[in-house]
């Protein structure tokens, strides 16, 4: 293996995107990351997974949605575990306003009633009356696919090293492409953190196929199947940087509210209750940015399996037009890497 | 009317949560021309005062702050939480919120008066969310409050002046006490309605965070209440229970066919 000259700093959903997505241009590239494994203070662990570019724009601007959608593809050629059977949004009775205000704002979905609800998830039969139904959206579980991705790297003879605290002054790589989240705020002066509270739980009743989202003027939840009976719960969004343990009430609101969902959460074995702090920018849209050999790919806030993808292919695309002699430019390696995008 | 000696020439007042980005944020604030934005404490705070990258944002729009206690339910928290924000936004300011319960978001009149009093002692300047019950703000001025903000209905919902009459009341009673009414209000009309009660400003939030396009509502909504205000300077006409034809009908000549 030739020396590599781009390194990638951060292992987490960014940086292991990038480290890929240059690997299959066909650049010589090699990871590190401060943390002692893969998912170790890295906030892409406690992410939802859910790859719903269209729910999205409920609360978000337009780009989240067309960046995000070509990701479903992506992830579903790199991690076979991506699970594409959409997802529901639903409200309670008294918040009926509330389906509504999300059917005005979003869009590519089937408004269902409650027989359709129960034959796509038999558990929540008799529950809801009316649903909104998003069949072509998406979702996968953060921790398998990061997985993956690492797994996907090595076949390549990337190396991603952890424990390293990497130091941009004494590195001698010619590009490094910087990924580490709300850690590279000490470039970053815009970036701030937004956090998040999540729990996971394992319920021997109940099961669903899709990541249900339920709407609530103040508590807004949603729930990411797992598999096995286990289910993530999530997620707060304060804005603030404080990176402890979840708070009771926010532990409590997402307990009542997955009660609300379904009774028999209540029965449920809780897992893991966690928190964490998303890098966002003032728009919280994602960018990358140069900085002499340095290109900083970063607030992914709280979309980042959603358009790690197509952050991954903007820093290609400027590494490319940063320094051309990188570019490998052979013609097969971009035949190959055509013909492995396409579907079979 | 000033508020505590201020001088404020936009009459909208406008919370900071739930814009999509900080940036839509900034900008809706600035197409509201709104020079007072209030700033939730109590959930940002953290224990290491992790809210502060949120703050200096805020605080770089080159707005007033006026900090509030939201999601405080006793008189403790609310004073615990007035004392973080004096500290940390350098004002004597405070909006007091203490709510009863979180479903409702019902202000608890009696841990309001309470802690309103404290905190004046204490030389805050206290801004009160609460009803529009009459012996309640005659008890948060009693206590030191020299501006009251009565709600139109409960916080988030939309549902504009809920009760007209008791706000007019409340407008008679307290002549020279700025008022403000804060939540409740979903559209800009329903802000125009406050000013041409004779209120002195409209204060709100998810009206302007959860438009789908904020900052053009937030335009919408200085727009309205510049015209709510200008229309009750203008003295608007009374309601009348029969119709009073604008131009004369007797002694008109008769034109046209006869149907």
């Amino acid at each position: 293996m030739s020396q590599s000259r781009v390194i990638v700093v951060g292992a987490g959903v960014a940086g292991l995107c990038c480290a890929l997505e240059l690997s299959e241009r066909g650049h010589a590239v090699e990871v590190v990351d401060r943390g002692r494994a893969l998912g170790d203070g890295c906030c892409s662990w406690m992410a939802g997974g859910m790859l719903a570019p269209w729910c999205e724009r409920a609360t978000t601007e337009p780009v989240v949605a067309t960046r995000g959608a070509p990701s479903i593809g992506w992830w579903a050629r790199h991690f076979p575990g991506t699970v594409r059977k959409g997802s529901l949004v639903v409200a309670q009775p008294r918040d009926a306003g509330e389906l509504q205000r999300f059917a005005e704002r979003t869009e590519n979905f089937e408004r269902i009633d409650d027989a359709r609800l129960a034959e796509l998830e038999p558990d929540l039969a008799g529950r809801f009356r009316r649903a909104l139904f998003f069949p072509n959206e998406a979702h996968l579980d953060p921790r398998r696919a990061l997985a993956a991705l690492a797994e996907a790297l090595h076949r390549r003879g990337v190396p991603i090293r952890f424990g390293v605290d990497f130091s941009a002054a004494t590195s001698r790589h010619e590009l490094i492409v910087d990924c580490r989240g709300l850690a590279a705020r000490d470039a970053l002066a815009d970036l701030r953190g937004v956090r998040g509270e999540m729990l996971v739980v394992r319920s021997r009743d109940i099961e669903f196929s899709r990541p249900v989202r339920m709407l609530h003027p103040r508590i807004p939840l949603y729930i990411v199947p797992r598999g096995e009976g286990v289910f993530m719960v999530g997620a707060t969004m304060i804005e603030s940087d404080t990176r402890g343990g979840p708070t009771v009430r926010s532990a409590v609101e997402l307990l009542n509210a997955a009660y609300a969902l379904h009774p028999a959460f209540g029965e449920a074995e809780i897992l893991e209750i966690n928190a964490d702090v998303r890098p966002a920018f003032p728009d919280n849209l994602p960018a990358v940015r140069q900085e002499g050999r340095v290109l900083h790919a970063n607030g992914l806030y709280r979309h980042g399996f959603l358009l790690a993808p197509s952050l991954a292919r903007e820093v290609a695309e400027r590494l490319a037009d940063l320094v051309p002699s990188l570019e490998t430019s052979s013609l097969e390696m971009i035949d190959a890497d055509l013909r492995e995008r396409r579907p079979a | 009317m000033p508020f505590y000696g201020v001088d404020l020439k936009s009459r909208l007042l406008l919370g900071t949560a739930r814009y999509p980005s900080p940036k839509i944020l900034g900008e809706a604030i600035q197409a509201s021309g709104a020079e007072v934005v209030t700033v939730s404490l109590r959930r940002e705070a953290g224990s290491e005062r992790g809210g502060q990258s949120f703050w200096s944002l805020v605080r770089s729009l080159g707005v007033r702050v006026l900090p509030n206690t939201a999601g405080c339910h006793t008189v403790k928290e609310a004073v615990t939480t007035a004392h973080m924000a004096r500290e940390l936004f350098d004002t004597a300011w405070i909006k007091l919120e203490v709510i009863r319960d979180d479903d409702t978001l019902q202000p608890d009149a009696f841990g309001l008066v309470e802690a309103a009093r404290v905190l004046a002692e204490e030389g805050f300047e206290v801004f009160p969310y609460t009803t529009e019950d009459l012996a309640v703000a005659d008890r948060l001025v009693e206590a030191g409050c020299r501006v009251l903000m009565p709600w139109g209905a409960p916080i988030g919902s939309a549902r504009g002046l809920n009760n007209i009459y008791g706000l007019k009341a409340l407008r008679a009673h307290f002549p020279d006490i700025p008022l403000v009414v804060d939540a409740g209000v979903g559209v800009p009309s329903h802000a125009a309605a406050a000013m041409e009660l004779g209120y002195d400003a409209v204060l709100l939030n998810t009206a302007v965070a959860e438009a789908g396009d904020p900052v053009a509502m937030a335009k919408a909504f200085a727009m309205a209440i510049e015209a709510g205000r200008m229309a009750f300077e203008a003295k608007p006409m009374e309601p009348r229970d029969m119709a009073v034809p604008s131009t004369p009908t007797i002694g008109r000549a008769a034109l046209g066919d006869r149907r």
